[in-house]
């Protein structure tokens, strides 16, 4: 489904992806952990082309879309191109990012009608339904200034899955919102992966991670450290950088009263 | 001495002239209008190129706004009226304060509309973006919507300078209200009675739209993350 090899991806002075390669199959559910910093978002924005990279391919659908070679050089590929994958590729930010002047509906229905030509009546009743899988259809009308962080962040998801994309990039998304609101977000996250969704889930919640994914990548420093199948992964760990950063995130929860489980 | 000041005024004779002076405002509010409904649009439009793709455009907007801005709008007038004819090019008087001011207000229009669109969070794009938007349609459907809330008070006053601005044309003949005044005051010599009252009539004008504009910002702010931009007052008010 998706496919990065060799991709390396500056900013500035600092060398953010380090040859990462790594594939993500239909269906799975692949969560990326790893210390602040480690590259982890900066992979999943490159995956829909928010970040650009420098060298490597990523592979949609074993389609090269980002990055050609043409006459040996390097091209970033045209805008349409470019717009065709983010509408087949679903994105849910850490921020929530929904459009502040538009109604919960509106935020859902504007992408389905403008960008994939639905009919305004499809859009509604899609988005409806959406709304209900995601427990706020009584919230349709209201404005997202209106809405707690956990419901905006279950209206940014219902506004990515009305796109009906094939993949699903979660970036954090429950690192800004306050902890009894964690929960009504992963729920949400939880039935995607249960009915099948091919989801990258960035995320600092561990007990979630090892729950919902079919595999674990962990990332420090820009690189992929160790990968793995969830129960070997947290029970066994192969290296001592992930070894390390299982035990800071232990110490923490413990911290936390343990809010969320190791 | 009270006598004295209270001598300088005569309103009781100011019914002969309150005609004259009433239709040199409606000149005053027909520049502002005409004036506004031309640079409004203009505005944005060189604020689009000035953040466009193209980088021949985007220099030619970025001049044209540091030329205008750059020097007096009352050169500018002088310009369209005195030289161009040199050029064969000529407009009546009304034409050309009209050409010139909205040259001028177009120029810092485009910079509140770049500060308006600079202001939408770039969370908001990059939302736009991941939905497989273009650039035109993320433009229309997200960027404008929000930054046309941030920039309507700061074009609201920039509406408000702009009617005290219309004086300026009275170097090109339009007989707008302080023109008005001068050609009235000239030959009755009130001097005192007619700038009074002239003062009084762009008061009445400008402070109600004030209150309308901080009536405005106020509604504006409800409900965005983004921050009106501050409007600052134009060149062209320091040239008077």
């Amino acid at each position: 489904m998706i496919r990065l090899e060799h991709v390396n991806k500056h900013f500035g002075e600092v060398h953010a992806l380090k040859d990462v390669s790594l594939s993500v199959a239909k269906g799975e559910v692949l969560s990326v952990v790893g210390p602040s910093g480690s590259g982890k978002s900066t992979m999943l924005r490159c995956m829909n082309h928010l970040e650009t990279i420098d060298s490597g391919t990523i592979y949609i659908d074993e389609v090269p879309v980002y990055q050609t070679l043409k006459n040996g050089k390097r091209r970033t590929d045209n805008d349409r191109a470019v717009e065709a994958i983010r509408a087949k590729v679903g994105m849910v930010f850490q921020s929530f990012n929904l459009f502040s002047h538009l109604s919960v509906i509106e935020n859902i229905t504007v992408a389905p009608i403008h960008v994939l030509g639905r009919s305004s009546s499809d859009a509604m009743a899609e988005a409806n339904a959406l709304l209900d899988k995601v427990g706020l259809l009584a919230k349709a009308n209201a404005y997202p200034h209106e809405l707690s962080g956990g419901q905006q962040q279950r209206v940014a998801i219902a506004r990515a899955l009305a796109m009906q994309p094939e993949v699903m990039l979660f970036d954090e998304v429950t690192s800004a919102l306050d902890p009894e609101l964690v929960g009504e977000v992963l729920r949400v996250v939880r039935t995607l992966a249960d009915e099948g969704m091919t989801m990258v889930v960035v995320t600092h919640e561990m007990g979630f991670a090892r729950e919902v994914s079919d595999r674990i990548v962990f990332m420090a420093d820009g690189r992929i450290v160790e990968e793995g199948a969830p129960a070997a992964f947290f029970a066994a760990p192969q290296q001592a950088r992930t070894r390390e950063f299982l035990r800071s995130m232990w110490e923490r929860n413990r911290q936390l009263g343990g809010t969320v489980s190791l | 001495m009270l006598t004295t000041f209270l001598g300088l005024f005569d309103f009781q004779g100011a019914g002969d002239y309150m005609p004259a002076l009433l239709r040199g405002a409606a000149t005053s509010l027909a520049l502002t209008a005409c004036i506004m409904l031309i640079s409004l649009p203009l505005g944005l439009l060189i604020a689009l190129v000035k953040l466009g793709r193209s980088r021949i455009l985007r220099t030619c907007a970025s001049t044209y706004i540091e030329v205008i801005r750059g020097t007096p709008a009352l050169l500018q007038l002088f310009y369209i009226y005195f030289v161009l004819p040199s050029f064969g090019i000529r407009f009546d008087p009304f034409t050309a304060g009209v050409i010139g001011l909205s040259i001028n207000y177009s120029a810092y229009l485009a910079e509140v509309y770049r500060a308006g669109i600079a202001a939408v969070p770039q969370g908001q794009i990059e939302a736009a973006k991941a939905l497989g938007m273009s650039r035109r349609k993320m433009l229309r459907l997200i960027v404008l919507p929000q930054a046309i809330r941030v920039v309507i008070p700061p074009l609201g006053n920039y509406g408000i300078s702009l009617f005290k601005d219309t004086s300026l044309v009275s170097i090109v003949t339009v007989k707008e209200l302080i023109f008005t005044g001068q050609i009235v005051s000239s030959t009755n010599f009130q001097y005192a009675t007619v700038f009074t009252i002239i003062g009084a009539i762009y008061l009445a004008f400008s402070y109600p739209s004030a209150l309308l504009v901080r009536w405005l910002e106020r509604r504006m702010s409800v409900g965005t993350k983004v921050k009106p931009v501050g409007g600052a007052t134009p060149v062209t008010a320091a040239t008077q």
